[in-house]
């Protein structure tokens, strides 16, 4: 985790420039950068923000980018039903992408004793703390450094490749890759509906549509899903 | 829950989303909890239906791509009329370095990296 640390922080200062060079103001970037603490949601929302888009329109575009994370959770339920509920929401409210890789990885079996629990526990708090830290404190030195860089340099577009890198990371099957052509496609010709709904139709029309064309053999998956 | 304060709740959460915008940062915080947390919120066995893991699969990449396209080949509501944009080959550039990579390392870092030094010049020196 250590290694990842400065990867981490400069993404999480490219957040904190690109939320306040794209218009949100200073205060609502630092609640954002200190509260939300999911970066590709806090970036998907900003645009949604500076249109006025409605509040459960930006919830639900939230969610969807971050579904991501109930898949994981699915994964992680068996390292954590040994603790009690409050505890299980807090690690997984700090369980960000890169803490549950690395701690798959180094964990690929839940453990069967209270011992291993304990080592497994303390490994994954670890890297939790130090991925919380280095993006969080990073991200507030974006949000105070934004103020002095020019608007015109368009720094906030930094933002948009940050999305561009993940939305890459995704494309992992040629469905996934039907998925986001569809929804940009989408997005751009419903552009007009009012509320940023174009958001939510490009959603449901490439899922529809990726579900539909699940049983053709030209889309058979490579990879279990 | 005052009166007064449930309207104004229900005004951020029908219309623009200004005056919530302090609510809304919370419930995104909400929904951190509850996306990361899904699972393993109930104690309870129970598992999602098998249509709704189908569909799930496909979700994150349409959102997020409903969200950057607009983003690169709009401008103002309107869709682009030139190739002369620095907004395209940046992310040209950003994505070519990511599959370069292979997505390996800090990828993610790199197409920001790679996507801005293609960016700032062309939009900074030449005004694309």
């Amino acid at each position: 985790m250590m290694g990842a640390a400065p990867g981490i922080a400069a993404w999480g200062l490219m957040t904190g420039v690109a939320m306040v060079k794209s218009g949100m103001g200073t205060l609502d970037a630092l609640t954002m950068a200190l509260l939300v603490f999911a970066g590709s949601s806090q970036l998907a929302a900003i645009p949604l923000f500076i249109a006025g888009a409605p509040m459960w329109v930006i919830l639900v575009t939230a969610f969807c980018v971050n579904l991501r994370f109930v898949v994981f959770s699915a994964h992680m339920r068996g390292y954590l039903m040994h603790l009690p509920r409050w505890q299980r929401l807090v690690t997984g409210y700090f369980t960000a992408d890169l803490t549950y890789v690395l701690f798959v990885r180094r964990h690929p079996l839940p453990a069967q004793d209270a011992d291993g629990r304990a080592v497994q526990m303390a490994y994954l708090a670890g890297n939790a703390c130090i991925n919380w830290l280095s993006w969080v404190s990073a991200s507030l030195l974006g949000v105070a450094l934004a103020n002095f860089i020019p608007g015109a340099w368009g720094l906030g577009f930094a933002g948009v490749l940050a999305l561009t890198g993940i939305l890459c990371s995704l494309a992992s099957s040629r469905l996934r890759w039907v998925a986001g052509a569809v929804a940009g496609a989408v997005a751009v010709a419903a552009y007009a509906l009012p509320l940023k709904l174009n958001i939510l139709a490009a959603i449901g029309v490439a899922v529809l549509l990726c579900m539909a064309l699940e049983s053709r053999p030209a889309f058979a998956p490579k990879e279990a899903p | 829950m005052t009166a007064a304060s449930m309207m104004a709740w229900w005004d951020a959460l029908l219309s623009g989303s200004q005056g919530g915008t302090l609510l809304t940062i919370v419930l995104m915080a909400v929904i951190t909890v509850v996306s990361r947390s899904f699972f393993f919120i109930s104690g309870a066995e129970w598992t999602l239906p098998r249509w709704a893991q189908r569909g799930l699969q496909y979700a994150p990449m349409a959102a997020l791509s409903a969200v950057v396209i607009p983003e690169l080949v709009m401008t103002q509501g309107v869709f682009i009329h030139t190739v002369l944009d620095a907004r395209l080959y940046g992310a040209v550039a950003g994505a070519a370095y990511f599959f370069w990579r292979k997505g390996g390392g800090n990828a993610v870092l790199g197409t920001i990296v790679c996507g801005m030094a293609v960016y700032l010049p062309l939009h900074i020196g030449l005004g694309w």
